[in-house]
């Protein structure tokens, strides 16, 4: 009972002072100088009655564990019908999923397909790190070091010589993966804490070349007026441009700025499905058996033959290929792009996903990707806390659900 | 005679100021098991690390099959057929047994991206060939019916079982165990001397043994080799070693 109650005096304390210091007090400007600005009464009543439910949480934790402990664990696994039911009936759920995938655009408001289309670049990014970071156990802090790679890769190239998105989705893809091939060959010998320290350097390589690099990457100014994405010549603008058709003249339909933000949409479904069919292929290939294996234990793999720098090197292109990937279309659907876009928060943001999903857990990293994205959605009056309820979200998981949302369980080969 | 398989020369290994292995020399035949023995801290273990190529040696030659392997990558030198076991058990103790067997086959398979992502008929039957060969030498350890079990789930005994079996759906010419028998139970070491046996009289390979267990190193050697303190002392047929004057006093101590 002692020791619980320096807990809860301590853990008030802290509370007490981080509440003080982030909604106390504010900074503003009073003519020509700065003021520190107290909060209001109302404000600071709520600041004490945090604290005394920190307070009281804390005295009372172990009793309200057990109390808790008593609420039997819903068992989901139960909830999923049993082997050969199972197996017929998942390719319909798949197939209605899919379907519903593309109906659902058409009957929303345009906000919310945009919404979704950027949870699907998020996606997108979350599945490529989680072969570098959940299957091959490499820790990557600058990965979106490879998404600016695919995304000025096309706004370079558009922009230079009117190559068509759909041409520079592959070159950016293999551009990403160049660079993962240049950075890794270097470092992979690097473990753990050292790889972490040193990709982050080369994200912030990448993003300060590009701020700099002004004649050619417009520097700060970022580069405008992206082309879109075209559906076989097809465009989506009002007008089209020299000797183009557009889509609404060709069906003969009025024209309407929903159809290309529904036309995005689809792409990025498209490219996902793509991207979740490739993993689930490698991580069934000897390679993604090799990524695992040598993430368990390195010594045996080198002593039976495996070469652990090109596996390692492997994990490492193909995960930034699909930033490439998932960068073109991001410059795509922007039609503006600037290192802003790049910075290291991103590489967090995105490695917040892999590790809230659960590592390597394919459907893990997409309920995450849609959480992460859609939560500041709908939170938006507290944008402004918007950092600290990430931080109070990734200790609450880390706390609780250590192994991530969906905990990983790899499709195991199995002897019949 | 018998052809030279592994011929080391002078095998010197030195740590800083510390002189691990001393000129050491060994030869192994085809067909042969050959046994190192010696005291705890001797440099048995070095020895392996030596020829696996976990170490780079300070001196000495390494000649396998006729090659030098000097230069060589750990897992070049695994490649040319000559594979090692651990003193404790190294599996991926979170995949299955069969996966264990296949990793280990990992470069007799088509690893392109392409074939696996469309699962080319080249692809299958690597595949198919690999997996027909681990089921043959799970069969051999008697594990098969284990075969879908997370390798982590084995008994200990299983496990160092699974290790051999890893290594041989590798194809080598020359097995290194390292102490296989430490923590097996009299039945399991049983076993285990039949299985030695079996791969030098049935599989046709050669094996090089570091072990403790004096009852099954001088039960199935055909040449014992002695370390002690990095140093060669002795070597011969297990009865020569055993009546050396130098190798008992160096197991049982001056009288």
């Amino acid at each position: 009972m002692r020791g619980s109650l320096y807990n809860a005096i301590f853990a008030a304390g802290i509370t007490l002072v981080l509440a003080c210091l982030m909604l106390g007090v504010r900074l503003g400007a009073e003519g020509t100088t700065l003021a520190v600005t107290g909060a209001g009464a109302d404000r600071w009543g709520w600041i004490l009655a945090g604290v005394g439910v920190v307070f009281f949480g804390q005295l009372f934790a172990n009793q309200v564990d057990a109390l808790f402990g008593r609420i039997p664990k819903p068992n989901l696994s139960a909830l999923k019908p049993q082997g050969s039911s199972w197996n017929t009936l998942k390719p319909w759920l798949l197939s209605a999923l899919v379907v519903g995938l593309l109906v659902w655009p058409f009957m929303v408001s345009r906000g919310a397909v945009d919404l979704a289309t950027l949870t699907l670049i998020y996606i997108m990014l979350g599945l490529g790190l989680n072969i570098v970071v959940g299957l091959a156990g490499l820790l990557d802090l600058g990965y979106v070091a490879f998404y600016a790679v695919g995304a000025y890769t096309y706004a370079l190239l558009s922009e230079y010589f009117g190559f068509s998105f759909w041409m520079c989705l592959p070159i950016a893809a293999l551009l990403a993966a160049t660079f993962g091939f240049i950075l890794g060959f270097p470092v992979l010998r690097l473990r753990g804490d050292y790889l972490a320290i040193v990709t982050l350097g080369f994200g912030e390589m990448i993003r300060i070349l590009l701020n700099n690099w002004t004649s050619i990457t417009g520097g700060p100014n970022g580069i405008s007026g992206i082309e879109k994405p075209t559906l076989f010549g097809l465009e989506f603008s009002r007008r089209a441009s020299e000797g183009n058709q557009t889509f609404h003249e060709f069906f003969g339909i009025d024209y309407s700025s929903g159809h290309k933000v529904i036309f995005l949409y689809l792409i990025a479904v498209l490219l996902v499905i793509i991207v979740i069919y490739l993993i689930n292929r490698l991580m069934r290939m000897p390679i993604g058996r090799a990524w695992e294996a040598l993430r368990e234990d390195e010594i045996a793999c080198r002593s039976l033959g495996l070469n652990r720098t090109v596996i390692k090197l492997s994990a490492f292109t193909l995960g930034a290929s699909t930033a490439g990937f998932a960068g073109c279309f991001f410059a795509a659907r922007q039609g503006f792009i600037s290192p802003e876009s790049f910075i290291f928060i991103e590489s967090a943001i995105i490695l917040a996903i892999v590790v809230l999903g659960g590592m390597g857990s394919q459907i893990g990293v997409i309920l995450a990707a849609i959480v992460m994205t859609i939560l500041p959605e709908l939170a938006r009056e507290f944008s402004d806390y918007r950092m600290l309820m990430f931080g109070l979200l990734m200790v609450v998981m880390m706390r609780w659900r250590p192994e991530g949302l969906v905990p990983m369980k790899r499709p195991h080969l199995e002897l019949k | 005679m018998s052809q030279l398989l592994l011929d080391v020369n002078e095998l010197t290994m030195r740590f800083g100021g510390l002189l691990a292995v001393n000129a050491v020399n060994l030869k192994v035949r085809n067909r042969q098991i050959v046994s190192i023995i010696g005291p705890n801290g001797a440099g048995k273990t070095t020895v392996f690390n030596c020829l696996s190529g976990f170490y780079i040696p300070t001196d000495g030659s390494v000649l396998f099959n006729g090659d030098q392997l000097a230069g060589l990558k750990d897992f070049q030198i695994s490649r040319k057929g000559l594979v090692r076991t651990f003193q404790h058990v190294r599996l991926f103790s979170k995949m299955t047994v069969i996966e264990n067997m296949l990793v280990a086959q990992h470069r007799h398979l088509n690893t392109n991206l392409f074939a696996g992502m469309f699962k080319t008929p080249s692809y299958r039957r690597l595949e198919q060939e690999a997996m027909d060969r681990a089921i043959y030498w799970l069969e051999e350890v008697d594990l098969l019916q284990h075969a879908n079990r997370e390798a982590g789930y084995l008994a200990y005994g299983q496990q160092r079982k699974l290790e051999i079996a890893r290594c041989m759906s590798t194809q080598p010419e020359l097995l290194l165990l390292d102490e296989p028998a430490a923590g097996l139970n009299p039945f399991e070491t049983k076993e285990l001397d039949q299985l030695i046996i079996r791969l030098r009289d049935e599989h046709e390979i050669s094996v090089l043994l570091i072990e403790h267990d004096m009852g099954l190193v001088m039960g199935i050697s055909d040449h014992i080799y002695v370390i002690a303190q990095g140093t060669p002392l002795a070597d011969g047929t297990p009865d020569e070693v055993k009546q050396n004057p130098d190798v008992i006093k160096a197991y049982l101590g001056e009288s």
